[in-house]
């Protein structure tokens, strides 16, 4: 293959970027762990906003009548707080350890798909931005996470807020599922030999089990949003009330995606919790295979539960019967998982370090998120919980004190490999600390006011109502969590540069990405490993088995090129999507400039042709 | 430490269920309300056992487990215990399957509309407010609803709007307001007296503001209120009064094209609340104020700074158009017309 077999209708330049310096590095490159770096700070930096919203929300809050923020925004900004922290914090989160960690994992050069994983980068990127820019651009959405229709057709909700959330949303799940794709791809196709699905890393497995619940979820909401685009930019009438549609259809299609999406939340935390416990109690994984099923279990009933966000809206009452019992299954293979990590721990040698203070705290605080959930699951008394702080608790402690605790777990834990440096042990320490205080003093006093009748998503409420003591706290508290952040922010800037050296395999690990240097080459592996074991690398350690000289040679190594055209077709999708909002002409420019920077990838030429 | 919070937390919880709050759901008036706090109390303290028992062995793991400097213990290397795994998972399933009985019991309780209601009331949600029709009374009224105690309600529960929710903590838990949907539920109130409710399904930009009361009567009280709401409206001799009713009923100030006044002939609009009896009622803008003069006098001035995004405030004549907007004079005599509506 030396030339391109297709003679295109004009002249155009298809030529690789060679090695490119500085920002084009960035902008061309498709290094999984150059993407998982760019996933990594760019998801951090979005958490950053989402957490200024929050402090924004609870300072509104702090006392009964306040008049700090107007409603109007202060409705744009819980619900931006919601999708932001979700679709372009945790979720993208997880996607850089996916893109990092993976192919370490299996060991493998790179994902399956290195182009299509920088589009899923650059397309959550520009998600990311038309998401955000609604707030310099006329006001943001204001319908809440889960945007209930009717509130969000024209009718009721004239501006742009809500065109911005439908398109930024279709946008990311556009990344999300060529990232899917990619990962379900990789994980079947280049595991390493002998690494069989039974001898997958604990990590690996909730990455499998997450990208198979995207790539079928997403198109659930997916086909919800496109009908309220139609709604809203074509004047179809899929939730025009005063037309006879039933605004249920909506609920039913969010949460058929929405709960699923609970689980691709979660699931990636409990991966590097399962990674980051055997590691340093010294102990393998409890019940492995239980681990495994697990977690498939979860996901298979993740689609069987959805109706449980809607007890109140009268289904009626063999529909509630069936989701009470429904989720209350779900409680089962969460408490095994629970009981394994215990498992796992019990009779180690545990190193309470910073990520390990992380993924206990993940344990004590996702158990009070799951005791909640089995709360909510009792329908009948769910009718006084539903829609009030209580849920509120309950979702926090999931998603902040299970996913986020996870995440910032997995950050600290693999920080020596990505960057070959380490943090600072006091300042981690001191992070979590601060974050668990926070976490409990913020949230779960939520769930008092929620019993005591304090509604979610209200601006105001009156002094009379008893619910002021506590949410000043709450306020105060949130405070000691932003602290909590910041105190990462430096710890990670300093260590970054100037950490002392990590070396290959700081915390005697059990996982292939420990056998590779920190931070690992280009090429990731030199010679491509055997696998004979779970733990392989352990296993390999303990026989004194795991420094065998490689004979390969680096230059040998062929690997993928960088390529502009990944970037250039999300920014075709991302100029699509603001001509839906603004102008349709624009949006079919922008569809043009997609379709053409695909064919261009699709005949993009190789710089060495003769590279093996 | 662990040891210690854990410890503040159950302490704090049992503290801060202040029941005498005005909307706290352990302080209950009637058999739904009730039972929906037994069905809690069955999860909750079932909850807390789980919880301190995990929490516990986290602590003991804590002191037992950690890696201490100079200590050569080796961690044991196992990699499960088949029966403590199979216990784990068949003790939870027998507690399901236990609780599920009361809970399905309940759902079907609370689904199953009584065959004959004692009243029958229409409840329609609005932004951001409720109104409230007896339907076999023929009465209409808005944001304070009458009920009788110790018998079963039958609520119809309607919006042409957006969503909302029907909620009256108290009394019962909420269900939800879905136009096109006909959602039903029964309430019914033990003891008389005055029970604060709450929108809880985001409705727009003053949700927050959308509340309203349940006055529960006694059999004579609930009578004698029926039979007041059915008399058509005052209509005033007292000149400031009588000021007011004329502005209300000109074209100019429109009222009467959204709001109807029983026994005019001008104010017959369905848009907003029925005021044929608006002075005898305790709160003012669905629950948000006092009904006193100076609050009218607040509200007809400007109900967009107390509401913000209010239809009256977006729609109505008065407020849309600078020339046609009250004065301060009209505005007095406006408020106090409506006051003489009892």
């Amino acid at each position: 293959m030396t030339t391109i077999p297709l003679k295109l209708p004009f002249k155009i330049d298809l030529s690789r970027p060679v090695n490119p310096t500085g920002i084009w590095d960035w902008i061309t490159t498709i290094d999984h762990k150059k993407i998982g770096v760019l996933y990594g700070v760019t998801a951090f930096l979005m958490f950053i906003t989402g957490g200024i919203e929050a402090l924004l929300i609870r300072t509104q809050l702090a006392g009964p009548e306040m008049k700090i923020i107007a409603p109007d925004v202060y409705n744009q900004l819980f619900t931006m707080h919601a999708t932001t922290m979700i679709f372009l914090g945790v979720m993208p989160l997880s996607a850089a350890f996916f893109n990092y960690i993976i192919p370490l994992q299996i060991g493998a050069r790179d994902v399956a798909f290195p182009r299509l994983n920088a589009f899923s980068y650059w397309t959550f990127l520009f998600g990311a931005l038309i998401m955000k820019s609604s707030w310099f651009l006329g006001g943001s959405p204001n319908a809440g996470w889960f945007g209930y229709a009717p509130i969000t057709t024209t009718t009721f909700n004239a501006g742009h807020g809500i065109d911005f959330w439908v398109v930024g949303l279709q946008v990311l799940g556009v990344a999300s599922l060529a990232a899917s794709f990619n990962f379900i791809v990789t994980i079947i196709n280049m595991r390493a030999p002998g690494m069989s699905f039974m001898r997958l890393p604990l990590f690996t497995w909730m990455t499998f089990i997450t990208a198979i619940l995207l790539v079928l979820a997403f198109p659930v909401i997916t086909v919800a949003l496109i009908e309220l685009m139609l709604d809203r930019t074509f004047d179809f009438n899929f939730f025009n009330t005063r037309a006879g549609a039933n605004p249920l259809l909506w609920q039913h299609l969010f949460w058929i995606f929405g709960h699923p999406e609970v689980y691709i939340l979660i699931l990636p935390a409990m991966g590097i919790v399962s990674e980051i416990l055997p590691t340093f109690s010294k102990k393998p994984i409890f019940g492995y295979a239980a681990m495994v099923l697990a977690a498939a279990f979860i996901a298979f009933m993740g689609w069987l539960v959805w109706s449980h966000h809607m007890f109140t809206t009268g289904l009626g009452p063999i529909a509630n019967s069936v989701f009470t019992i429904t989720t209350m299954l779900i409680a089962i293979p969460t408490g095994v998982k629970m009981f394994n990590w215990l498992g796992t721990m019990w009779g180690g040698n545990i190193e309470f370090n910073t990520p390990t203070l992380f993924s206990v705290g993940f344990l004590s605080m996702f158990l009070i998120g799951g005791i909640s959930g089995v709360m909510h699951s009792f329908s009948a008394s769910d009718y006084q919980q539903q829609d009030t702080y209580f849920i509120v608790a309950h979702i926090h402690y999931v998603l902040f004190g299970g996913a986020i605790f996870g995440i910032f777990a997995g950050i600290y834990y693999w920080f020596p490999k990505i960057t070959g440096r380490m943090y600072d042990e006091k300042m981690g320490k001191l992070n979590f600390w601060l974050m668990f205080i926070g976490q409990n003093l913020t949230f779960f006093p939520m769930h008092f006011i929620g019993m005591q009748g304090m509604p979610r998503r209200i601006f105001t409420y009156d002094a009379n109502m008893g619910w002021a003591f506590w949410n000043g706290v709450e306020t105060f508290s949130a405070y000691i969590i932003a602290f909590g952040v910041l105190f990462f922010i430096i710890n990670m800037l300093k260590s970054w540069g100037n950490g002392p050296k990590a070396g290959d395999d700081p915390w005697d690990a059990r996982t292939l990405e420990w056998s590779i240097s920190s931070p690992p080459p280009v090429y990731n592996f030199l010679d491509v490993p055997k696998v004979e074991a779970l733990d392989d690398f352990w296993v390999k350690k303990q026989k004194g088995l795991s420094k065998i000289k490689s004979k390969t040679k680096p230059k040998d190594i062929h690997l993928p090129q960088a390529s502009y055209w990944p970037m250039l077709a999300s920014l075709g999708l991302a100029i699509a999507g603001y001509g839906i909002i603004y102008n349709l002409v624009v949006c079919g420019l922008g569809i043009a400039m997609l379709l053409i920077t695909v064919c261009a990838w699709s005949f993009e030429p190789v710089n060495e042709p003769d590279a093996h | 430490m662990k040891k210690i919070i854990s410890l503040s937390i159950v302490f704090l919880l049992i503290v801060s269920c202040g029941k005498d709050l005005p909307m706290s759901t352990f302080d209950t008036y009637g058999p739904i309300a009730e039972e929906q706090a037994f069905l809690f109390s069955i999860i909750f303290w079932a909850g807390m056992v789980v919880l301190v028992a995990v929490e516990a062995a986290i602590i003991y793991i804590y002191f037992k487990y950690r890696r201490r400097k100079n200590s050569n213990r080796k961690a044991a290397q196992f990699h499960g215990n088949t029966k403590l795994e199979i216990l784990w998972t068949i003790l939870p399933v027998i507690f399901l399957a236990v609780v599920s009985v009361p809970v399905l019991s309940a759902i079907w309780n609370f689904g199953t509309m009584p065959e004959n209601p004692a009243v029958v009331v229409n409840v329609k949600g609005h932004q951001y407010w409720f109104e409230f029709e007896y339907p076999d009374l023929d009465v209409v009224t808005a944001n304070e609803l009458h009920i009788p105690v110790g018998k079963q309600v039958l609520i119809n529960l309607d919006s042409n709007n957006v969503l909302h929710s029907f909620w009256i903590p108290k009394i019962a838990g909420k269900t939800d307001i879905i136009p096109n949907q006909g959602n039903q539920m029964w309430i019914q109130a033990d003891h008389t007296g005055l029970y604060y409710g709450q929108c809880a399904e985001f409705c727009g930009e003053s949700h927050a503001l959308m509340r309203f009361r349940v006055i529960v009567d006694t059999d004579e009280d609930f009578a004698t209120w029926i039979d007041h709401q059915k008399t058509e409206a005052y209509v005033p001799n007292d000149p400031l009064e009588k000021e007011g009713y004329t502005i209300f009923m000109s074209a100019k100030a429109g009222c009467g094209g959204c709001h109807m006044i029983n026994g005019s002939k001008k104010a017959k609009g369905k848009i907003g609340p029925n005021l044929t009896h608006v002075g005898s009622r305790q709160h003012l803008a669905s629950g948000i104020m006092e009904n006193t003069q100076d609050n009218l006098r607040k509200w007809i001035k400007d109900p967009g700074k107390i509401k913000p995004g209010n239809i009256m405030a977006s729609q109505g004549a008065v407020y849309m158009d600078p020339n046609k907007a009250l004065t301060d004079s009209e505005v007095i005599a406006l408020a106090s017309y409506l006051q003489s509506l009892k």
